[in-house]
């Protein structure tokens, strides 16, 4: 059965082939393909489908309650975030192949029991402990969705951020900023708030270059705060790296340091983003100390310790709706460990002009909480579930989505949910993203299977049929048929054929030399394909073949209203290579498609072909093809024939009416061959399969 | 000298249970090769004449160096010889050398020293301490006497034999030879059997009186030649057959080069979505942008990015027009799927429900390893209708997968950008007892589908896959390289079974 053949490529892989590592879902955009069999050598940054680490011990302990590794796995599954691995740290150390540690360090190491939790890309309240516990708790039914709520500023000044707007608008134009009262940190939940802002920089902060996080002792520092953007060189503070020796930098001699230090690469893929920047954005307090030097590093006068009472989150950006998402995400996590948990106090962000006039203002964090709607009857219809409208209502509050509650006055379509959007669910646009939690909290799994009654005909596309009817044809003609890659390099597409560089589609950032451009021939992919495979028989002839698509630039091609300068052709290409050149052998196979496709030979082409023609009978109406020599310089492929061996194939039809050259075929240069590093004679066949449609 | 054949046949003849103990000793009494023997006992052997088991003779050959020593005595014995002849002066280096030549003199004079035999004078000259009679030619007596026992080994103890091959006087030799007695049809002539029937003797009439040869049943035949299909487009033909069966219906997606436009845009992807970095997409440097888009789906697009729209808050960003026409190799074949989409919706009589399938390359950049290329295929499957559930989704998704053998399934809640709600298809593995992810689906979002202008109540259901995926698992492949481009071994290709998938029984539970 399939899954015999599944286990035992399991087996032979060790068991790599079908792990679903969480590093392979980040290919979210990649919607379907699930073509990442496995994903250990991606690097972290390119993740965009982000795993979190936590302590199982701490995770239980934040949701009250204990499980089995299986519970908690069939937990996760339902509610749509993936246990992947549980590990620890000393497990880890052992099995890492990048960082080798001594037998001692790894024993130093803890023992503690790791989950490694893969969130969806969207779900940026999943990525600490705080938010996978709560939500949990919530779809457990253990505890009912927190409500934030925004107090009034104690304190004036420490409330007020002035954006100089001139020049922070060149560089890095936002920022919005929040206040956290009284909180009570400790070692882990220090190293989780860390870890968040990580988190999120990676993620939704794109690397920094969107937002950037920053984070303050407020009793360090005096407000009034300003955010403005100033000459690296007048920019003067000791950073947060630098803290324990108190050194001072300025704005350019500390990138120079970033780029340049080992002990603080994490930093250096930041350092481009300001750069070459003639102003570096900044933001200072009343006494022109600087908190940090967006989106590099904070400074160390503002540093936050376990003895921090009060926190000053300032998000510098460059787009401020994701500034509000992040910074609504970092208060909702964490003003749990407020005085009053799930308080924040605000900030008012003014942006003056150059004569100091506020010509903008406003109060952050938002932590905006909104009442969306749907219709009972749409949500049924879409999940293709029938629950009645209170019941829906129960559900919502498992998904943070409460309070949920039936509007009072039906709708068009029958009674109308309204559910409430906390903060940070930023990810609901639209009435779908209601009824997929809906259906989450219903659970997939028990949705009634349905098949669509959909009356439809199947059918294939022509020039995929014929490609497909001709494939059989050629393999039982004795080719062996080959796949190759699409992207070649420069070399092989061209100079290594003997032909001169003209127009191919380039890649303008190929993964390596191979990528250069998008193939506009088949033949280096069979010849390399000849070449390593020297040890295959040629005594009898070995014969391959390839039908697939090459791109040639078009300027004029239209597809959906749609011209991007490029087009597909379908090609059937073969070769033939053994102790002669098969030239005859090929020659054969084009006057062989030709029967196969109803084209007939001109009479003058067969005039001495005596009796074979008989079998060339069956073709359509005013469809002809005839061959004719190919003469060195004739065209941009003759350099890679042998003279006097090549031969241009023509076609006259219906539709075209005049005779267009459709491939060619001959004997291969020995020039080419040996580019190609093919010891036996070699002779090729490539044309264009759309022609005969 | 008589031919091998006879003379083995008579050598059986006196009796059933007479024999030849050993084809080697029998060659040389009788003067016949043996090399010649061996082939004509198998042959009999082959007819059942005769049996043979096979012997295994190890000995000792004696190098050129030790046939010397027999002949002449040992270097050392030379050099003593000549520094005694040399009388009390003894020899210089280059004297003794001429005198015995330079090869002896390199071993014999170091064997003279370390058994002394001779001595070193202070002038360098070697003088002989001992007489030619107080002293024995070991080594040429041991080789003389392994000579004698035929290089046995067991005619010298071990320490000799040591002794012996650290001087690289000797070397073992294994002989394959075999013991023969006659077999069930053992005859003192033979008869010739044939070994095929040919047309000759169709046409002479003497297959009647020919005997012919067992034929060896536990050998393969021979290979068919002929051409073969590459494993990964022989699943590709199965699946085609299997969507059309389904009634899907082909998508054109013969276009590799796409706008960010269709590939990304028009899927309500978010111009700053991850996967729209160069890390992730291929982007292309000539030709770089798209030339036009259907200006007013564009706009409609746009706006949705933009504020939204049809009950959608929309992302809430600039949307830029040069991003949009940044082409690019298509990340996904769901950037024709849009296009169909957009087609069926503005089609000539308005909308029709619609079942759309493909399988065709797409393009990743992406580091390589055993299990990932840049290129590879994807098998997609859509379902556009009005009304349609996520329950439709599920139920179409497991027809599809009972046709490849694949039974039991579950569906995780998952995140993609252009559908709500998404899912993740989990089927069981039986034998490693676990739940693997197989595919992945979702229900086109109404901001995606709003602007192609398709009817408000009109939804897409679509799933997949990769087309690597089962096939490395069907035909065992475990690196991603045997299995697509130039370095493929083509004995893989050879070898790949035909790809038929066990569909399973029909459950119950369909509705």
């Amino acid at each position: 059965s399939y899954y015999d053949i599944i286990s035992a490529a399991e087996r032979a892989t060790t068991g790599q082939i079908l792990d679903t590592n969480p590093n392979i879902k980040l290919l979210t955009h990649s919607l379907w393909a699930l073509h990442s069999l496995s994903g250990n050598n991606i690097p972290s940054e390119t993740l965009t489908m982000p795993t979190v680490s936590v302590e199982r011990a701490a995770l239980f302990a934040h949701i009250g309650r204990t499980f089995t590794d299986e519970e908690f796995d069939e937990l996760c599954f339902e509610f749509g975030v993936e246990l992947d691995e549980i590990t620890s740290e000393r497990e880890e150390a052992t099995k890492s192949s990048t960082v080798k540690l001594n037998k001692q360090q790894i024993a130093a190491l803890s023992e503690e029991v790791i989950y490694k939790i893969d969130v969806p890309a969207n779900r940026y309240d999943l990525l600490c402990i705080e938010g996978i516990s709560r939500s949990l708790r919530v779809f457990l039914g253990e505890m009912d969705a927190p409500t934030y709520e925004i107090l009034k500023a104690t304190d004036e000044k420490s409330s007020t951020m002035t954006v100089i707007q001139s020049s922070t608008a060149t560089i890095r134009p936002f920022v919005v900023c929040a206040i956290l009262r009284d909180v009570t940190f400790d070692t882990a939940r220090y190293k989780s708030f860390i870890e968040l802002q990580d988190q999120l920089h990676r993620n939704l902060c794109r690397q920094r270059t969107l937002v950037a996080i920053g984070t303050h002792d407020l009793d360090s520092v005096k407000g009034p705060f300003v955010y403005d953007a100033r000459a690296p060189k007048d920019i003067k503070f000791v950073p947060l790296t630098h803290t324990d020796e108190e050194r001072e930098f300025n704005g350019a001699s500390l990138m120079e340091h970033y780029e340049t230090d080992a002990s603080c690469k994490h930093l250096k893929p930041y350092v481009p983003i300001i750069k070459d920047s003639p102003l570096y954005p900044v933001v200072l307090d009343s006494e022109e100390t600087i908190l940090s030097l967006p989106p590099i590093i904070n400074g160390s006068k503002s540093r936050i310790t376990l003895n921090t009472k009060s926190v000053f989150i300032e998000c510098t950006a460059t787009d401020l709706t994701k500034a509000n998402i992040v910074l609504d995400t970092v208060v909702a996590m964490f003003s749990e460990y407020a005085a009053t948990p799930f308080s924040v106090e605000p900030v008012t962000v003014s942006y003056v002009n150059d004569a100091n006039k506020v010509v903008k203002s406003y109060v952050t964090p938002q932590m905006y909480t909104r009442k969306e709607t749907a219709s009972v009857k749409f949500v049924n219809s879409l999940i293709g579930i029938d629950v009645d409208p209170e019941p829906m209502a129960q559900l919502c509050n498992k998904i943070q989505l409460g309070p949920a509650r039936i509007l009072p006055e039906a709708g068009e379509d029958g009674p109308i949910l309204e559910v409430t959007v906390p903060p940070t669910r930023s990810d609901i646009l639209h009435a779908v993203d209601i009824a997929e939690d809906i259906g989450i909290s219903y659970g997939y799994n028990n949705i009634v299977k349905t098949v669509p009654q959909t009356c439809t005909v199947g059918g294939e596309q022509p020039l995929n049929q014929l490609g497909d009817l001709l494939r059989e044809e050629i393999g039982r003609a004795g080719y062996v048929e080959v796949l190759t890659h699409g992207l070649c390099s420069i070399n092989d597409n061209f100079t290594a054929l003997g032909r001169p560089i003209t127009e191919a589609v380039s890649l303008s950032n190929p993964a390596n030399v191979e990528y250069q451009v998008v193939r506009t021939t088949l033949l280096p992919g069979l010849l390399k394909t000849l070449q390593h495979n020297k040890s295959m028989s040629f005594t009898g002839g070995f014969k391959l073949f390839e039908i697939s698509d090459v791109v040639l630039p078009d300027k004029e091609h239209v597809v959906t209203e749609t011209v991007v300068g490029a087009k597909n052709a379908r090609r059937v290409c073969a070769t033939y290579a053994g102790p002669t050149s098969g030239f005859e052998i090929i020659h054969g196979l084009v006057d062989r498609i030709m029967t196969l496709c109803e084209v007939a030979p001109e009479e003058e082409y067969v005039s001495s072909s005596g009796n074979k023609t008989n079998k060339l009978v069956h073709c359509k109406e005013g469809w002809f093809y005839t061959i004719r020599e190919l003469k060195q310089g004739a065209s941009d492929y003759a350099g890679t024939y042998f003279p006097g061996r090549a031969a241009e194939i023509l076609l006259t039809s219906p539709n075209g009416g005049e005779r267009v050259v459709i491939g060619t075929f001959g004997i291969l240069h020995p020039e080419v061959l040996a580019n190609f590093d093919i010891n036996y004679p070699t002779s090729a066949v490539e044309l264009d399969l759309e022609a005969l449609l | 000298m008589s031919d091998p054949e006879s003379a083995i046949l008579a050598a059986l003849s006196a009796s059933p249970a007479a024999s030849i103990p050993d084809t080697y000793t029998f060659s040389s009494t009788h003067k016949l090769d043996h090399n010649q023997v061996v082939g004509v006992s198998k042959s009999l052997e082959g007819d059942a004449y005769v049996k043979l088991t096979e012997l295994s003779t190890s000995f000792f050959v004696l190098g050129k160096e030790a046939e010397s020593i027999v002949n002449d005595g040992s270097q050392e014995i030379l050099v003593l010889a000549a520094l005694i002849e040399a009388g009390d002066g003894g020899l210089s280096m280059p004297e003794l050398q001429g005198a015995v030549g330079k090869d002896v003199c390199k071993i014999g004079m170091g064997n003279c020293l370390k058994n002394k035999w001779a001595k070193k004078e202070k002038d360098g000259k070697l003088v002989a301490v001992v007489k030619i009679e107080d002293v024995r030619d070991e080594v040429r007596e041991l080789l003389q006497q392994l000579n004698e026992g035929g290089g046995d080994p067991k005619s010298l103890d071990d320490k000799a034999v040591t002794a012996l091959k650290r001087r690289k006087l000797i070397s073992l030799v294994t002989r394959k030879s075999y013991s023969i007695v006659r077999g069930p049809s053992y005859s003192s002539t033979r008869v010739k059997k044939a070994a095929d029937l040919t047309k000759e003797m169709l046409d002479s009439g003497k297959w009647r009186e020919t005997p012919f040869k067992e034929y060896n049943f536990k050998t393969l035949g021979e290979s068919v030649g002929g051409g073969y299909l590459h494993p990964l487009l022989k699943v590709r033909a199965e699946f085609r057959k299997i969507l059309m069966e389904m009634g899907f219906q082909e998508m054109p997606t013969n276009k590799w080069v796409e706008s960010s436009f269709w590939n990304f845009d028009s899927l309500f992807q978010p111009q700053s979505h991850p996967a729209r970095d160069a890390h992730d997409t291929f982007f292309i440097k000539e030709p770089a942008q798209t030339v036009s888009v259907p200006e007013e789906y564009y706009e409609r697009v746009k706006t949705m990015h933009e504020v939204g729209g049809s009950g959608s808050i929309g992302y809430r960003y600039d949307f830029k027009r040069e991003e949009a026409f940044k082409n690019l190799l298509r990340t996904h074949t769901t950037a024709v799927s849009s296009q169909m989409l957009y087609k069926l919706a503005n089609q000539k009589g308005g909308f029709q429900p619609a079942r759309y399938f493909s399988i065709d390359r797409v393009f990743r950049n992406e580091t390589m390893d055993a299990t990932h290329l840049c290129e590879f295929h994807q098998v997609e499957g859509l379902v556009a209708d009005y009304n349609l559930s996520l329950g439709d989704l599920i139920g179409t998704i497991e027809t599809f997968f009972r046709k490849i053998g694949i039974t039991k399934l579950r569906f995780k809640p998952a995140f993609n950008p252009y559908t709500e709600p998404s899912m993740e298809i989990f089927g069981y593995h039986p034998d490693l007892k676990k739940w693997t992810e197989i595919g992945n689906s979702g229900m086109f979002r109404p901001e995606m589908l709003a602007p192609m202008g398709l009817p408000e109540n009109v939804r897409v259901i679509a799933w997949g896959l990769s087309l690597e995926r089962p096939t490395m698992i069907k035909y065992r492949i475990d690196n991603i390289r045997n299995l697509f481009g130039h370095k493929v071994d083509l004995g893989m290709t050879k070898n790949a079974p035909v790809c038929r998938f066990e569909a399973a029984e029909e459950v119950e539970q369909m509705q």
